[in-house]
């Protein structure tokens, strides 16, 4: 009886364990092949003029690159590819600023980065619009929010392919984004 | 029976990678060894067969016990009988020990002068990639350096070392009709020597499984007569033919406008991504994606409108485009020979 109970608890478990994996790992076998720009509106500063704050719309379509272990680890992969480390090093920063503090001179929403790979920023920061097609920046944006910590550590990179400049992405404590860091440091600093 | 019929039934498949047709020493010698250890292991298997089908049905026959005996009697021990039986089955022992030797003797031979260290002839650079081949054909002379993928020309009767090299997972090269398999491994170099002796198109494949599209890794290896080979490694040094068209150069321009870029190069003009195949003389080879379609103006465009649906998890993204810019991207493509 009691050990009929236990098995129960067991499958129970090895199920639950099971599905969680299956989702961790979705990916799309053949992504829509008329892949096109998400609109998103997003602001770079919490500052607006008049009492409102300002309007941000976003498509919502960043919480699902931000739980999949596959999307991060082609962004991760992508990152490399595409030569994001020539100035950004490993994520903490070159001639481009550091990516794996908690500082966001753009914001560091999901959406703020996918902003800022899509149009590039005036101080240096290429434009990749239609050099890196849609789905990849948002994979590779999610990949830079694992570098600070602020994807979930069962879904962010667990081990690099060569070898290790720093702890794996899901061993790196979250350090919530606060924007405008280097524009307007904080008392605390 | 199922055994026995099943080499003429492989032989008798048109498919082209054929293990027991051999075309190179190498995998004749694999191929000699194959069948002597078939031959020499099948007859004996033949004569245990007889001998107990003799001892079964014509055997000495027991006499019935004695009255009076006790069943250990049926035991007791005949001297004679005894002795010839200890040298039977000394001599079955001996030979037995001896078909192994031999039999170990031969594989030995035949893997040390398969994995003998030799460096000469033409030396080529493979990389196994999720889930394509890359190729530098190696030269003293830097302008001599060729690069391409997925198509391995090689001249015949002359010694080719294969450097084989992975960049993310285990792949392994396995040509049927040339050579054995041979793995390729992140980290570390491993070194295949062919020789080929026919003139030939041959196929391979990934023989390590390697992830989603581990079955669409195939690669082809021309053999050609030395003279057409410095011819295609020439053609294959030069830089990428310039567009030759109004439709090739828009092409061109969208190829160089596009992601397409990011990833792949084509030598003379301003693509030079690394990540993906070589693209300068893309329309030269036969095949597309590792083997996976023909090379056709159709199958380059049905590729890259939608790489998923040819190899689905591919590492080429889907690109959009402009309706007008699929076909001449395809068409510039297919026109650099
Ligand atoms: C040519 C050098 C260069 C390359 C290549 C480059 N960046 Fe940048 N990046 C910069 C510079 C410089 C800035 C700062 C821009 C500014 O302050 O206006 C920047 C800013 C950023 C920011 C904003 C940081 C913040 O604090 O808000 C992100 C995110 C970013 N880059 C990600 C990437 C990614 C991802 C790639 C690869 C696809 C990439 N960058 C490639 C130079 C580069
Ligand atoms: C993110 C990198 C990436 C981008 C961007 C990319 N490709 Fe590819 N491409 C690849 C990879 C990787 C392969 C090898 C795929 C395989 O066979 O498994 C490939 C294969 C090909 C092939 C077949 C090559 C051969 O030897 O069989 C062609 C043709 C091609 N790509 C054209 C294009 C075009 C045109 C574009 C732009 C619309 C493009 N690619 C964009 C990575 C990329
Ligand atoms: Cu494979």
């Amino acid at each position: 009886m009691c050990s009929g109970s236990l098995k129960a608890l067991m499958a129970a478990c090895a199920m639950g364990a099971l599905l969680g994996a299956c989702q961790r790992e979705e990916r799309d076998q053949r992504p829509s092949p008329v892949a096109s720009e998400t609109r998103e509106q997003v602001a770079l500063t919490t500052n607006s003029a008049g009492p409102s704050p300002p309007e941000i719309r976003v498509s919502g379509k960043g919480a699902k690159y931000e739980a999949s272990a596959y999307d991060q680890s082609q962004g991760k992969k992508y990152y490399a590819w595409f030569n994001c480390n020539g100035c950004h090093s490993n994520g903490g920063g070159g001639s481009g600023p550091p990516l794996m503090d908690d500082r966001w001179i753009y914001g560091g929403s999901i959406e703020n980065i996918v902003q800022t790979i899509r149009e590039g920023r005036p101080n240096g920061m290429p434009s990749f619009r239609g050099k890196i097609p849609d789905e990849q920046i948002w994979q590779i944006a999610a990949y830079v929010r694992s570098m600070s910590g602020n994807t979930s550590s069962d879904s962010a990179p667990q081990r690099n392919d060569s070898m290790h400049p720093h702890p794996s992405e899901s061993r790196t404590p979250p350090s919530p984004p606060v924007n405008g860091g280097t524009v307007a440091p904080s008392p605390s600093r | 029976m199922v055994a026995l019929s099943l080499p003429s039934v492989l032989t008798g498949c048109e498919r082209w990678p054929d293990a027991l047709d051999p075309k190179a020493p190498e995998a004749h010698d694999i191929a000699w060894l194959i069948w002597t250890f078939t031959g020499l292991l099948g007859a004996i298997w033949l004569a245990v067969v007889i001998a107990m089908l003799i001892a079964i049905r014509g055997g000495r026959r027991v006499a019935p016990p004695a009255a009076g005996a006790t069943p250990l009697d049926a035991l007791a021990l005949h001297p004679a009988g005894e002795r010839s039986r200890t040298v039977i089955v000394g001599v079955l022992g001996g030979l037995t020990a001896l078909t192994v030797l031999v039999l170990t003797g031969l594989s030995y031979a035949t893997q040390r002068s398969l994995f003998a260290p030799r460096q000469e002839g033409l030396s080529i650079l493979v990389t196994g990639k999720q889930w394509w081949w890359e190729l530098q054909y190696e030269d003293a002379d830097p302008s001599r350096i060729v690069e391409t993928a997925n198509e391995i020309h090689v001249p015949v009767n002359v010694p080719v070392t294969l450097k084989l090299e992975a960049s993310d997972v285990i792949h392994s090269l396995w040509v049927p009709r040339l050579m054995g398999k041979e793995d390729l491994i992140p980290g570390r170099q491993n070194v295949k020597r062919v020789f080929v002796t026919q003139p030939g198109v041959y196929r391979g494949q990934c023989a390590e499984f390697c992830g989603q599209q581990h079955a669409h890794m195939g690669l082809l290896i021309v053999a050609e007569p030395m003279a057409d080979f410095e011819r295609w490694r020439d053609r294959q040094r030069a830089e990428a033919a310039s567009p030759s068209s109004d439709e090739q150069q828009a092409g061109h321009d969208a190829f160089l406008k596009r992601s397409c870029v990011m990833c792949h190069q084509i030598r003379g003009t301003d693509a030079g991504g690394r990540s993906g195949p070589d693209l300068t003389h893309v329309g030269s080879r036969m095949t597309l994606a590792a083997g996976t379609l023909p090379l056709t103006r159709g199958s380059l465009a049905a590729w890259i409108v939608d790489p998923h649906g040819v190899k689905p998890g591919v590492d080429m993204p889907l690109t959009k485009l402009e309706p007008d810019e699929l076909n001449a991207i395809a068409a510039y493509l297919e026109s650099l020979k």
